[in-house]
């Protein structure tokens, strides 16, 4: 779930606010997003991915909120890491245009059986 | 109701906010329509396509592979697929898929320089059908979650819904509607699908439109135990464990080893050690590059390190159930009515067994194209704009009471102390979960029935919460209440095990039983056997 807004980060631009599928967000009187329903967060990443500024973390925890600190989060460089994954973002490839999915099937493990459903 | 805010008048009003909507509002603006796209959540961010990737059903316009394909889709879907609509959508999501490419997808390459369009990255995608859709003119209004349809005796003619930034209510007037609101998931979190609960089956039920499909409904994709993302072709390279880590699947095979475990409370781990290179696995990371955001985040190595499983309902979402489609461009039984992408029953093309994202993600692009082209063509075609009608909303069913009307069933209960919405929602879920909607068997089905029945008069009673929020809700739980009812009736009435669907008691297809069931009806619901069209 969606558990922080970088304060310091955020540029105020109320795009996460638009963008969330589930209407996670609130605006406050000066444009900063906060988080007014987290139990509502479905854990898409997809505001991440948005987000111009590096400002939000989803942590990967669908059912459970759980305590983040901005200082560890920021020095590992997960801040921003889902975007710049899908290559948004100037100066960036987009995964999209990198894509290997179509060739996976070329390294498949051997199989003994067909798979049945 | 709330205060009426912002009212719009259009040709075609299309409902939903992932592909199937995105590309219904571009062929009907295409076609010179004014159209009207209101989403629940966001035009580019909504629904189960967007946050990960998406397979396609495509094809290059190959004879013998495409004869193949129909012919294994014919056989894999129990035989009530039409194979015309197999080729249909072949042919059609090849073009739209060079579309996608001159409007800037950046597709791969291989070493012949064939452009391999048979994956799509969800967000690149969903972005760009944005920018296509607002481009072509369509009045986009995202967080504008749709009630109710308006409709007259003539048949569909808007709706109405709640704007979320500002709790307003909205209303859109137009001749034609296309409802691409998605499957239901029941609120699962797998990745992408909360915002998918039925809400355009109970919509267009409410107007009378029929279901088919429905008991092809019995989804549940894996997901780390702690995750959302519901996305499993990786585990292809995946061996499981047990708890005592001993190997379950050293056959190759995966099975319903971990749908098993999950309903009998026991943990399975997977780790990916069959990419055994970091050449293999740095292809695999630049594929369905989500599937290892969670676990990065975790700190878990998932090619040396094993990892917690669990699955997440898809319902109808990765089922072929929906609204019964009457005529090629998507038309329902309800005049005016269109329906595409996962709100539509999807047993036309591929009968009941979807076999992942491939054939819904080609579905939304075609259904979406036809309907909206239809739904153009409809509107042109009247005699009036959807302004001059005597519209009323037509919502019957976990609604705010209606000031002034006595009419509905609703009110009758509204007194009953109804429960909260988490705890009904609860109570659903728990009807379609593994135990009950995935290892079907005919006594449990018919006793989830039973309870859903209960539920219903609760989950469709008149809903007087404070707050938008709480409202959208009440919604939400009497469509996903609705929708778990058609998939259980449908499930009984299916003695037999055939595609997707199985009974326990009834193990064996039964060539007897190669029909479509249809469906329709709320308070009571009434069932027909359709033959399939040769």
């Amino acid at each position: 779930m969606i558990e922080l807004v970088s304060e310091e980060k955020c540029i105020t631009c109320g795009i996460c606010v638009k963008v969330c599928p589930t209407f996670v967000f609130d605006a406050d009187d000066s444009g900063l997003p906060v988080i007014a329903r987290q139990e509502d967060c479905q854990t898409c990443f997809v505001c991440e991915a948005h987000c111009p500024a590096d400002a939000l973390y989803v942590a990967p925890y669908a059912d459970t909120p759980v305590t983040v600190d901005e200082a560890e989060l920021a020095a590992s460089g997960v801040l921003g890491s889902w975007r710049a994954t899908i290559g948004w973002g100037p100066g960036r490839t987009k995964l999209a245009s990198i894509d290997s999915t179509e060739f996976i099937n070329r390294i498949l493990p051997p199989r003994p059986q067909q798979r049945t459903y | 109701m709330s205060e009426l805010g912002r009212k719009l008048t259009a040709d075609v009003l299309v409902l939903g906010g992932g592909p199937a909507a995105a590309w219904a509002a571009w062929s009907a603006a295409s076609q010179g329509a004014k159209v009207v796209l209101a989403d629940k959540g966001y035009l580019g961010t909504s629904g189960a396509t967007a946050p990960g990737g998406t397979n396609l059903l495509y094809l290059p316009p190959d004879r013998e592979l495409r004869d193949k394909a129909v012919e294994q889709r014919y056989v894999g879907g129990g035989y009530l697929s039409e194979r015309s609509w197999t080729y249909r959508v072949l042919d059609q999501v090849y073009i739209n898929l060079e579309r996608i490419e001159q409007w800037g997808y950046p597709f791969v390459r291989d070493e012949h320089g064939v452009p391999q369009r048979g994956h799509l990255q969800g967000l690149e995608y969903m972005n760009l059908m944005r920018k296509v859709v607002l481009k072509a003119g369509v009045k986009v209004l995202d967080q504008h979650p749709a009630l109710e349809l308006l409709a007259d005796e003539h048949g569909v003619g808007g709706a109405r819904g709640v704007c979320r930034p500002d709790g307003t209510d909205w209303e859109v007037r137009a001749n034609a509607v296309v409802v691409a609101t998605g499957g239901c998931a029941f609120l699962s979190k797998g990745l992408g699908c909360n915002v998918l609960t039925g809400d355009g089956l109970l919509m267009a039920s409410e107007l009378g439109a029929e279901l088919s499909g429905m008991e092809f409904s019995r989804a549940y994709a894996p997901s780390a135990a702690f995750g959302t993302v519901t996305r499993g072709r990786l585990l292809g390279w995946a061996t499981y464990y047990d708890e005592a880590g001993n190997v379950l699947n050293s056959d190759g095979n995966r099975g319903q080893i971990l749908h098993k475990a999950v309903s009998e409370g026991r943990t399975v781990y997977a780790m990916l050690n069959k990419a055994d290179t970091p050449e293999k696995q740095a292809i695999l990371r630049r594929s369905h590059a989500i599937f290892f955001l969670p676990y990065d985040r975790v700190g878990i190595d998932v090619f040396t390190q094993k990892f917690p499983l669990t699955v997440r309902g898809e319902g109808t979402v990765r089922g072929t159930g929906g609204i019964r489609l009457v005529g090629e461009d998507c038309s329902t039984t309800v005049a005016g009515l269109y329906a595409a992408g996962d709100a539509a029953s999807r047993e036309r093309l591929m009968g009941g067994m979807s076999g992942g994202g491939a054939f819904n993600a080609s579905w939304a692009i075609c259904s979406g194209t036809w309907s909206g082209e239809a739904a153009a063509a409809y509107a042109a075609a009247q005699p009036g704009h959807a302004g001059q009608r005597n519209l009323r909303p037509v919502g019957r069913f976990g609604l705010q009471p209606k000031s002034g009307s006595g009419d509905s069933e609703a009110s009758a209960i509204s007194d009953i102390q109804r429960p909260d919405n988490a705890e009904l929602l609860k109570a659903v879920q728990h009807e379609v979960s593994l135990k009950i909607n995935y290892f079907r068997r005919e006594s449990t089905i018919r006793e989830s029935l039973q309870r859903l029945n209960a539920i219903w008069p609760i989950a469709g009673s008149a809903a007087g919460y404070e707050g938008f929020q709480q409202r959208i809700r009440a919604r939400e739980i009497a469509a996903m209440t609705a929708t778990a009812r058609w998939m259980h009736i449908a499930s009984l009435q299916r003695k037999e095990t055939r595609a997707m669907h199985t009974l326990a008691e009834y193990p064996e297809q039964d060539p007897s039983q190669l029909h479509r069931i249809a469906l329709w009806g709320l308070d009571h619901i009434s069932v027909r056997y359709d033959k399939v069209p040769v």
